[in-house]
């Protein structure tokens, strides 16, 4: 242990700083369009009468920004910052994750552009036109290849346990986009897929569940992995039960998409089988969640401190509740009431509020002080956006609660009579408050991702500025 | 025995932990397995509506209300069997049949406008859907839906069986400004829609694709190349407004689940 700090290693970092500003700009830019089209629900006229930001046009573009542009981003520059720094080694390829960074923004714009203009597949998280498709297959292999071939050329003995989290996602991943988006086009921007029907219902969910599977917890788990130890300055707490989480997990986690088709044409026995499945998870996500947690051992008075452990250690605590609440809603008992409502969106938010874009934010603040080698420019600001973004995604997610259960309650209820209480369009404008409400956690925030992106702004030029004055001397 | 010879698993967990070419394929089959089992059966098994390309195709019995059975030919419309041999003869009860022209190019706009992400189409057998919206959806209806449309979200009703619900002029004032129509609604105004000529060479590009689907075409007997021909003269003149309520008025009356009820009702 003694004699292997003798050299310091040289990391490719400089792509990781920019995928890790990206993420930083993304956010807002992700969580932004979701306040719009949230307050188009609200209040219809916020429209505005523009083909180009309706409701249905808008909304492939919020789910493509946060999950594929922010979420990209911050696993992109945490896959090639772990991969070096647990492996002991530069990157296979410092070009080619170039490559992987201009390629991967080049989708994002090329996403702005298209799908306000109405160019879709049709297909939830997957509505990306075919050329960028087949762009995205190129890019994200890139990714991967320079991965797996860091690792490969590692100087440790064994691969960390996030690694293999990112490599199980980098291997799903492709499986799930060539397979869901193979399609025959009509022109350069439309196209449609070759299957139909109920088999393109469960492909299309079996990308929809797991992309939210792999991408954004596979991926994140070994965010967590890595990350939760490092703040905490503390081992991860169970080895065994980390082989357990992602074995589980990665094995497991395919078989859940048919839940999102309980009670419809899809055969019943496809539909159980992944509620049953679905319940299964729940031991390995709260393994991994309580391994995260009990990392803290012995370290939880960092908490008071420590603003950016804090990220880390809610992140973990909606994991556990986001694990806890799906499998709950894939029981057919429940989907029958949940289905169709707005507890779904709910659900979907406090993991992608609360365990995504928490877990991503206290990666992205430990990088950018060990990238830039400085202190933040601002502990306070952490703090404040802490707050700000535990605060929003409650709000948000508890109007969504509301909103979901009483508009399945108000959908399937009967008068004395044995009619139908309520028309469709009652239900409507009973969901106005809590449409509101969802509006304005979704203000709080996104006003958060712009105290962040400030925060990380200044601390890199304050750290820039350091190294100015250094570097006076030299030039002169 | 120095630290990293220390086995803290199992001798195979270990050996995986050091090979990342092992680590690699183990990961490539387990992540394989789950989707395997539960998309492959699909493709084969009854209740699928996977058309076997020779006029067959997996399906099972569904019963009328009063318990008879629904013939086969009455489920998904076969030109062969059928008295109504072309798409302009067919009549709601025939069964499910491929998009007429405007239809399709409706559907296009119906996706281009991602009104999927408001208003599902698949209807769940339930009482109150029954009553809301009518029959319970069936595979057969969505078996030539290139991208399905089941949804996953009501912000809006389900319009799996909206087809003849409301009157075109209904639907004409309500795309325009929904709030006109139904005050509460929160649905974007579409007036602009009815200014867009419909792209009359994409929509009979897309007939030609629907034919050459490797899982569920539409037969070339239905959509004969005179068929496609004939459909410009269908469309030209058109808007996309026309279009997308041809889609809608199309949608759920193709089979007849109960003699004299049409379930939209």
């Amino acid at each position: 242990m003694e004699a292997t700090q003798a050299t310091p290693i040289k990391y490719d970092m400089e792509v990781v700083r920019w995928f890790t500003i990206a993420a930083a700009i993304y956010a807002v830019v992700g969580t932004l369009i979701g306040v719009w089209i949230a307050s188009e629900l609200a209040w219809p006229f916020m429209n505005l009468d523009i083909p180009y930001l309706t409701f249905g046009r808008l909304r492939p573009l919020h789910t493509n920004a946060v999950i594929f542009a922010f979420g990209g981003c911050v696993l992109m520059a945490t896959g090639f910052y772990m991969v070096q720094r647990t492996g002991a080694t530069k990157l296979w390829s410092n070009g080619l994750a170039w490559f992987t960074f201009w390629g991967w923004n080049l989708i994002i714009v090329l996403a702005v552009i298209t799908l306000p203009l109405g160019i879709t597949q049709g297909k939830e998280y997957a509505e990306l036109a075919w050329p960028i498709d087949i762009m995205i297959a190129v890019v994200w292999l890139s990714f991967g290849l320079n991965h797996i071939m860091t690792v490969a050329i590692r100087k440790t003995s064994h691969i960390y346990v996030s690694n293999w989290f990112t490599m199980g996602m980098i291997v799903m991943i492709t499986y799930l986009h060539v397979v869901n988006s193979l399609a025959i086009p009509v022109s350069l921007t439309t196209s449609y897929s070759i299957y139909s029907g109920v088999q393109d219902a469960m492909i299309q969910w079996w990308w929809g569940h797991n992309a939210v599977g792999f991408f954004l917890t596979g991926g994140f788990l070994g965010i967590m992995y890595y990350f939760v130890p490092k703040q905490s300055g503390r081992p991860v707490f169970s080895y065994r039960l980390s082989v357990l989480h992602f074995w589980a997990l990665t094995f497991g986690y395919v078989w859940l998409g048919a839940h999102h088709l309980q009670y419809t044409a899809l055969p019943d026995w496809t539909g159980s089988l992944g509620a049953a499945v679905s319940l299964a998870m729940i031991i390995p996500s709260w393994g991994g969640a309580m391994n995260g947690m009990m990392t803290l051992s012995g370290a939880w008075d960092k908490l008071r401190t420590d603003y950016i452990l804090r990220f880390l250690v809610v992140s973990l605590a909606f994991y556990a509740m986001s694990t806890f609440e799906g499998p709950v809603m894939s029981i057919k008992t429940v989907n029958a009431l949940s289905h169709y409502t707005d507890w779904t969106i709910g659900h979907v938010h406090s993991g992608a509020l609360g365990w995504v874009a928490m877990v991503s934010f206290g990666a992205i603040y430990h990088m950018v002080k060990k990238l830039w080698n400085t202190e933040m420019y601002s502990d306070n600001l952490v703090n404040v956006h802490f707050w700000l973004a535990t605060i929003g995604t409650v709000v948000y997610i508890v109007a969504m609660w509301v909103s979901g259960i009483m508009q399945g309650l108000m959908w399937r209820d009967y008068d004395e009579y044995g009619t139908l209480t309520h028309t469709f369009v009652e239900s409507v404008s009973e969901m106005h408050p809590y449409y509101v409400m969802r509006a304005i956690g979704g203000i709080i925030f996104n006003l958060g991702t712009w105290i962040a992106l400030y925060n990380i702004v200044m601390t890199v030029r304050q750290a820039s500025a350091v190294r100015g004055v250094n570097a006076v001397p030299a030039k002169a | 025995m120095s630290d990293h010879d220390k086995i803290y698993s199992t001798k195979f967990q270990d050996k995986i932990e050091r090979n990342t070419l092992l680590m690699f394929v183990m990961t490539a089959i387990a992540v394989a397995i789950g989707g395997i089992v539960e998309i492959v059966p699909l493709f084969y098994l009854p209740n699928t509506a996977m058309s076997g390309g020779d006029g067959t195709y997996n399906s099972t019995a569904h019963k009328d209300s009063k318990g008879n059975s629904i013939s086969m030919d009455k489920i998904v419309w076969n030109p062969a069997t059928s008295e109504h041999k072309t798409l302009e003869d067919w009549q709601p009860g025939d069964g499910v049949r491929p998009y007429k022209p405007l239809e399709l190019a409706g559907r296009a706009i119906y996706i281009r406008e991602g009104c999927y992400l408001c208003h599902s189409q698949m209807i769940r057998p339930f009482r109150d859907e029954k009553d809301r919206y009518g029959h319970y959806s069936i595979a057969e209806e969505s078996m030539y839906d290139h991208t399905f449309q089941w949804g996953s979200k009501r912000t809006g009703p389900d319009l799996a069986r909206v087809g003849g619900k409301y009157s075109d002029e209904w639907h004409r004032r309500h795309l325009r400004y929904p709030r006109d129509v139904v005050p509460e609604s929160v649905m974007p105004n579409f007036f602009w829609l009815e200014k867009m000529p419909l792209d009359v060479a994409e929509t009979v590009q897309t007939m030609k694709v629907m034919t050459i689907m490797p899982f569920n075409p539409v037969p070339k007997s239905i959509y004969t190349d005179a068929y496609i021909n004939g459909a410009k003269a269908q469309l030209e003149g058109k808007t996309d407004l026309d279009a997308l309520i041809a889609f809608l008025q199309g949608l759920g009356n193709h089979i007849k689940f109960e003699e004299g009820v049409n379930y939209r009702d």
